[in-house]
């Protein structure tokens, strides 16, 4: 067993950091008010090569391995959540499904872009009534001659505003069991027919576009349809498998966030003529902090080194997408307790972690589905 | 064009430092390449893509200092070459850096050489200077700006804020200031393509040297922590008698005027 990581592991850390910190952190508060997609900091990210971390060179990627991937999401979430979720969404969830089940030519023509960072992408699989139950897709898609013509409706989906492709989900017929066939097809955003709007008034992760996609009679080539037209529903589960760690690197970055906070100012802080982390109730919710973190990161690592393994990392990634968004969420409102009423203000930033890490538990599979997941690996 | 970069692993003193038997740490500090080799390193790459050639980064340090050479590597340049002092040298000066980069240079034909203007760690500025008066070419320190063309270098060079201009035949060697460029982030694809870029590994046996050559010429007495900063103090009344009470502990107690 070995716990290092690589030079290039390392060095991306690094680098990532570095940008996170000199590019994205002056602006986290501003993002979060304002509620703006930060549209210019993503096109620097795009020609520094972050969008095509996790790909071959030959699609336009960096050619690193999912590893790497986790930590840039990790560094990015570290400074901020919305920054970092659209980041995770984009790759994860725009883009990896065309790496795993697209054609050459859907990976030249919808992948490169993206990989290279010239392109965003989106995943439109909830409905207004098919969220955790996403076998409920309404969503159709009707063959007809060459093309698919798609109707329906997606909701809370990530960078869809700004995207080029949405990967939709949708009901292309019946197997011989008589139930829904659901496949993802590639939609471009340019399209006739979708329509994409974004009103959402967000808790948390308000810098990261969501928007809700009415598709009404939208024509797309049938050799859109991304893999196998059978398995589009094993295929997004894979999708999301590997999203989960992306949603739990990110969780990691927002745990880690308010640990450093925490210390700085529980050490800085005095009160009764002391500094506040010479006090035990807050040494311990350090400590707690401090370890839980340490734990949802190994099981981060290890998940997304499975993955590049090519091992199974189902579960693994059930656990550490739950265990990182709960950790993120506990040490978010632990962070805002150990400020008092500093805390409470926007100013200090613990309080949009909070807000932030709520969204984890959520979007991505509930903590309640991740559980679900688990116990069914177990066999229940 | 034939570039070489000279690059220094340093710990970084925007982190914490601890000092302890006149020693830093090494095991608390963080490292970084220092950061004016940076612009250096940038500066190597720019004229590169201008005017063609090679950019190679040495660096005379330790097992180490591969993750810094890999960061240049992962900017843009082409080949790196890890002198290793590690078992060989006790001690070193500036004096030994110079005459290790001296022998090193002998046959290399360089055209530019490209270096910080100080090494934030001790800060002498020395190596540049004593390399290009040993390989008997000219240089030129603290330069905000660069412009070649065939064998001329037109350089700006930063003098206490205000600017000299220089014009100057190459080969050369100069010392890099801030103001000169924006070093870039090495880019993703930069830090995975890095790894099969070539990084060479000397050791000073290599150089036909040994650690007598190399001996210090001067040593070092004491490594310190700088005092802490004591806390400000604020006057107080009407504004006529604290102008009065300033100047009078500037005169007395602070001796500046
Ligand atoms: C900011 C944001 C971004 C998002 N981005 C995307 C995106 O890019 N693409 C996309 O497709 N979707 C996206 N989503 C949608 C997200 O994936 C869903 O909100 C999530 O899957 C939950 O679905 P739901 O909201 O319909 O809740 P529901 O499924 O209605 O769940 C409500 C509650 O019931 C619980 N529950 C449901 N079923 C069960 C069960 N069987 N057993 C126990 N408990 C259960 C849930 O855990 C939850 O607590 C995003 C959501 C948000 C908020
Ligand atoms: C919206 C809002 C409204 C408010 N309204 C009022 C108001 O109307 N009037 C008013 O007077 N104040 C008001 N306050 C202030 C509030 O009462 C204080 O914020 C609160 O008492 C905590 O003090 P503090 O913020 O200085 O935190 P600190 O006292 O610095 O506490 C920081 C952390 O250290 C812990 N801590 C401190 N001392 C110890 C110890 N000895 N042992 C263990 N742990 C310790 C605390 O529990 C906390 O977790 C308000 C605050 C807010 C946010």
């Amino acid at each position: 067993m070995n716990f290092e990581l690589t030079k290039e592991q390392q060095m991306v850390r690094k680098m990532v950091r570095d940008f996170a910190e000199e590019v994205i952190k002056p602006r986290a508060i501003e993002i979060d008010t304002s509620a703006t997609f930060p549209k210019d900091i993503f096109d620097q990210m795009g020609e520094l090569g972050f969008m095509g971390i996790p790909f071959p060179e030959e699609y336009g990627g960096s050619g690193g391995d999912t590893i790497s991937y986790a930590i840039a999401v990790e560094e990015i979430g570290r400074v901020c959540g919305s920054t970092g979720l659209s980041f995770a969404a984009t790759v994860s969830l725009g883009a990896s499904p065309i790496y795993y089940f697209g054609t050459e030519e859907q990976k030249q023509e919808f992948l490169k872009p993206q990989a290279e960072g010239r392109a965003l992408g989106a995943f439109g699989l909830t409905e207004p009534n098919a969220g955790s139950d996403a076998g409920g897709t309404k969503t159709t898609a009707i063959a007809d001659g060459d093309s698919y013509i798609i109707n329906g409706e997606k909701c809370f989906i990530t960078n869809a505003s700004f995207a080029d492709t949405i990967i939709v989900t949708a009901v292309t017929g019946k197997n011989e069991k008589g139930r829904n066939i659901i496949s993802a097809i590639i939609v471009p955003t340019d399209t006739e027919g979708v329509k994409v709007t974004s009103n959402y008034d967000k808790m948390g992760v308000r810098g990261s576009d969501t928007a809700e996609v009415v598709l009404d009679q939208v024509r797309v080539p049938k050799t859109n349809l991304l893999g196998d037209p059978q398995k589009g529903f094993h295929q997004f589960l894979y999708t999301l498998d590997g999203g989960r760690i992306s949603i739990a690197a990110l969780g990691l970055g927002i745990a880690q966030a308010s640990l450093e906070k925490s210390l700085n100012y529980a050490k800085e802080r005095k009160q009764f003529g002391e500094s506040i982390s010479d006090f035990q109730a807050i040494q311990f919710k350090l400590a707690d902090m401090a370890m839980e973190i340490e734990l949802a990161r190994n099981m981060v690592y290890k998940t997304a080194w499975l993955k590049d393994q090519n091992k199974p990392f189902t579960k693994e990634s059930a656990y550490a997408k739950l265990f990182a968004s709960e950790t993120a969420v506990r040490a978010a409102d632990q962070a805002i307790q150990i400020h008092g009423g500093y805390g409470y203000m926007r100013e200090y930033e613990v309080e949009r972690y909070l807000r932030d890490a709520k969204l984890l538990e959520i979007g991505e599979g509930t903590s309640e589905v991740q559980r679900l997941v688990i116990a069914r690996q177990l066999g229940c | 064009m034939n570039i070489y970069v000279l690059l220094k692993k340093t710990f970084d003193t925007e982190e914490k430092i601890v000092v302890s038997n006149g020693q830093i740490e090494d095991d608390s500090a963080e490292f970084i390449i220092n950061p004016y080799d940076e612009y250096a390193v940038e500066e190597a790459i720019k004229q590169r893509d201008e005017h063609g050639g090679e950019v190679t980064v040495v660096t005379i340090g330790d097992e180490d200092s591969e993750k810094q050479l890999r960061t240049a590597l992962a900017m843009g340049a082409d080949k790196a070459v890890l002198i290793n002092t590690e078992d060989d040298l006790e001690d070193g000066d500036q004096f030994s850096t110079a005459k290790i980069l001296e022998t090193y240079f002998e046959d290399k034909d360089a055209d530019l050489i490209l270096a910080g203007n100080v090494a934030i760690d001790e800060a002498s500025g020395q190596v540049g200077p004593r390399l290009a008066t040993r390989l008997g070419i000219s240089y030129v320190t603290t330069i905000t700006g660069l412009t070649i063309s065939g064998d001329t270098a037109q350089i700006e060079k930063d003098v206490e804020g205000d600017v000299e201009k220089i014009e100057c035949p190459l080969p050369l060697l100069v010392t890099c200031q801030q103001g000169l460029n924006e070093p870039r982030y090495p880019s993703l694809p930069g830090i995975m393509k890095a790894k099969k870029k070539p990084l060479a590994e000397l050791e000073i046996d290599d150089l036909d040297l040994d650690e007598d050559d190399l001996e210090p010429k001067t040593k070092t007495l004491e490594i310190f922590m700088p005092q802490e900063k004591q806390a400000g103090r604020v006057l107080e009344g009407e504004p006529d008698a604290q102008v009065k009470e300033l100047v009078s502990l500037l005169k007395n107690e602070a001796k500046v005027l």
